[in-house]
C-alpha cells in the first residue's frame, strides 16, 4: 500500500513508452550512436585495419582500380556486409583516415541480401 | 509422510533460464533439492581461441548482456596485463564510472525482477522505468545500451566530454532520489516483509563454505568486495562503502543491492569531480607478449574472474570464464536446504533462486556424457585429481 501516492501520480504523467513504429519522430538518439556504417572511398587508403579487427567478418577486401582514388595505394579497399555487422565500431575507432562513419540509422531490414552491401 | 519428487524447468515459467530444479516434498516443505545446469552450450570459450585479441572483446561482451560493462573491463584489464604499458589514468576512471553506471542498471533490473517474483509487479514497473535514465545515459556515452564495448585495450573507446558530464550528474540526482524511495518502500511495505524476510536463509558459515561471492555473500554478513580486496580501475583512489547486512535472507540481498546503488552514485560523482586530465587511450600492438594473466573485476553479480594463456601469437592459445552464478549455485543449494525453524515452503523456491540473480546462460559447465553407453556422470574432485595425475580425463 506505500506505494500508492506514486501510483495516482503516475496516473497523470504522460507515458513513459514511445509507440513504434507509429510515433517514430519520437525515438531519440544521442550523439555517436553506433548504427548502420558509411564509407566514403575517396578517404580510404586501403590499408585493411578494418578487416583485420572486425570480430564478425562482415568486411572483405576486394581489387581496387589505383587510377579511380588517388589516395588508394595498395589496389585494395573494404566492402561491408551490414547483415553480418555486430555494430561494435572497431573500424571506426581503428581508421586512420576517418573513412568509415557509424550513423544513426537503426532500421536496417531489406528484401534482398545485395542491399546490406555498402561498397 | 511420503515424499514426492516435483521437477521444475528446464523451461518454466517461474524460472528466466534454463535450469532443472529437482524438489522432493514433504507436503509443501522442501526436504531435497538438486539441479541441472547443462541445458545450453556456446562454445564462447573454444570460440575466443580462434579470434585475435581485438576480435575477441565485442564475443566476450555478449557473455552476459546485463553485466557486458564487467566482462569487457575484466578481458581488457587482462589481455593488457600481457603488455608492458601503462594504461593512462583518465581512461581508469572512465571505465570505472561506465562500469557502476552498468551497476545501477543491473541492481535496478534484478530489484525489479525480485519484485516481480514476489507478485509485486507495480514496484517492476517503476523501477525499469527509472533504469531507463540509466541506459539513456548509457547509450549516449558508449554508443549502445546494451552491448557498450566502451573499455577497449589500451583505454577506453570515447571520452566524456563537459556537456556529458553534467548531464551524466543529473540522472545521477534522479537515480539517488528514486532509489531513496525504493529503500523506504522496501522497509515499510508489508508484501514485500512478509514475503522475503526469514526466507533463503544463508548464515555465513554456509556462505563462506559454499565460496558464495558478490551481494549474496554480503547479505550474510560478509565483508568482501573485489574493488575494495583488490582493487583493478581507480577504485583505490575512489572512496566507497563495502555494504553489509546481518539477516542472511532475501530481504537483505534486497537492502544490500538497494544500499549499494547509493554507493555507486557517490563513486560516479567522485570520479567525474576528480577526473585527471591526459589521453584516454594508447595504442598497443596486435601481438601481446607471451605469458599467462588472470583477473579478478567485482561484476554487479559478484566476483567475475578471467584468466588467459598467450603464446605471443595473434590469439589466445586458451581462454577461461567463470562468471559469479557459477560460484553462487552452491549456496543457491544451501538457501534451498531446510535447516532448523527456516523451513523452505515450495512456494519460496522462485524467490530464493531469484535471490542470487542467477545468469545460468552465461554460467561455463562441463557435463560428461557417454552416448554408446547411454549415461552421463559426474566426476569429485579427488577423481579429478587423480586423474589429471594420468593426464587424460576421459576413460
Amino acid at each position: 500500500m506505500s506505494m500508492i501516492g506514486e501510483l495516482i501520480r503516475s496516473l497523470f504523467k504522460k507515458r513513459a513508452t514511445v509507440l513504434y513504429p507509429e510515433e517514430r519522430g519520437k525515438v531519440h538518439l544521442p550523439e555517436g550512436f553506433r548504427g548502420k556504417l558509411e564509407y566514403y572511398e575517396d578517404k580510404c587508403i586501403g590499408c585493411s585495419l578494418c578487416f583485420q579487427v572486425c570480430p564478425s567478418f562482415a568486411i572483405e577486401m576486394v581489387p581496387e582500380d589505383k587510377s579511380r582514388f588517388p589516395k588508394n595505394q595498395t589496389g585494395r579497399r573494404p566492402i561491408f556486409n551490414i547483415a553480418r555487422c555486430t555494430y561494435c565500431g572497431q573500424c571506426e575507432d581503428i581508421c586512420p583516415t576517418k573513412a568509415i562513419h557509424l550513423t544513426n540509422q537503426f532500421e536496417v531490414i531489406a528484401l534482398d541480401k545485395r542491399d546490406l552491401m555498402v561498397k | 509422510m511420503s515424499t514426492f519428487d516435483v521437477p521444475i524447468g528446464p523451461m518454466h515459467p517461474a524460472l528466466p533460464e534454463p535450469l532443472l530444479l529437482k524438489l522432493e516434498l514433504e507436503g509443501e516443505t522442501v526436504v531435497g533439492v538438486d539441479f541441472d545446469v547443462s541445458y545450453m552450450h556456446r562454445g564462447i570459450e573454444k570460440l575466443l581461441e580462434t579470434k585475435t585479441y581485438f576480435q575477441g572483446l565485442p564475443l566476450v561482451e555478449r557473455i552476459c548482456g546485463i553485466c557486458n560493462a564487467a566482462h569487457g573491463l575484466c578481458y581488457t584489464l587482462n589481455v593488457e596485463k600481457l603488455y608492458d604499458k601503462e594504461i593512462p589514468p583518465r581512461a581508469q576512471y572512465l571505465r570505472l564510472v561506465v562500469e557502476e553506471l552498468s551497476r545501477i542498471h543491473s541492481h535496478l533490473l534484478w530489484l525489479g525482477i525480485a519484485a516481480f517474483e514476489i507478485g509485486f509487479n507495480t514496484m517492476f514497473m517503476y523501477t525499469w522505468r527509472d533504469r531507463e535514465a540509466v541506459m539513456d545515459m548509457l547509450e549516449a556515452i558508449t554508443g549502445n545500451r546494451v552491448t557498450t564495448e566502451y573499455s577497449q585495450i589500451g583505454g577506453v573507446r570515447r571520452d566524456i566530454p563537459p556537456n556529458l558530464a553534467d548531464k551524466l550528474l543529473k540522472t545521477m540526482d534522479i537515480v539517488e532520489e528514486r532509489t531513496k524511495y525504493y529503500v523506504k518502500v522496501a522497509l515499510t511495505e508489508r508484501t514485500i516483509a512478509k514475503r522475503t524476510q526469514g526466507v533463503g536463509y544463508l548464515s555465513p558459515e554456509e556462505a563462506k563454505a559454499t565460496c558464495a561471492v558478490g551481494p549474496v555473500l554480503r547479505a550474510s554478513g560478509v565483508k568482501n568486495d573485489i574493488r575494495a580486496d583488490d582493487p583493478y580501475a581507480a577504485h583505490s583512489d575512489v572512496p566507497f562503502n563495502v555494504i553489509t547486512y546481518d539477516t542472511c535472507d532475501v530481504f537483505a540481498r534486497i537492502v544490500v543491492r538497494a544500499q549499494e546503488l547509493f554507493e555507486c552514485v557517490n563513486m560516479i560523482r567522485t570520479a567525474l569531480k576528480n577526473l585527471p586530465e591526459g589521453p584516454y587511450r594508447v595504442k598497443l600492438p596486435m601481438k601481446p607478449n607471451a605469458g599467462e594473466a588472470l583477473t579478478r573485476v567485482e561484476a554487479p553479480r559478484g566476483e567475475l574472474f578471467h584468466y588467459t594463456l598467450s603464446e605471443g601469437a595473434l590469439k589466445p592459445y586458451r581462454y577461461k570464464v567463470r562468471t559469479p552464478t557459477l560460484a553462487n549455485l552452491g549456496a543457491l543449494r544451501a538457501m534451498l536446504t531446510s535447516k532448523g525453524r527456516y523451513v523452505v515452503n515450495i512456494g519460496d523456491v522462485p524467490i530464493s533462486y531469484g535471490s542470487i540473480d542467477p545468469c545460468i546462460c552465461c554460467t561455463a559447465r562441463v557435463h560428461f556424457v557417454d552416448l554408446k553407453k547411454g549415461k552421463s556422470w559426474v566426476w569429485t574432485i579427488d577423481e579429478l585429481r587423480e586423474r589429471s595425475k594420468r593426464g587424460r580425463l576421459l576413460p
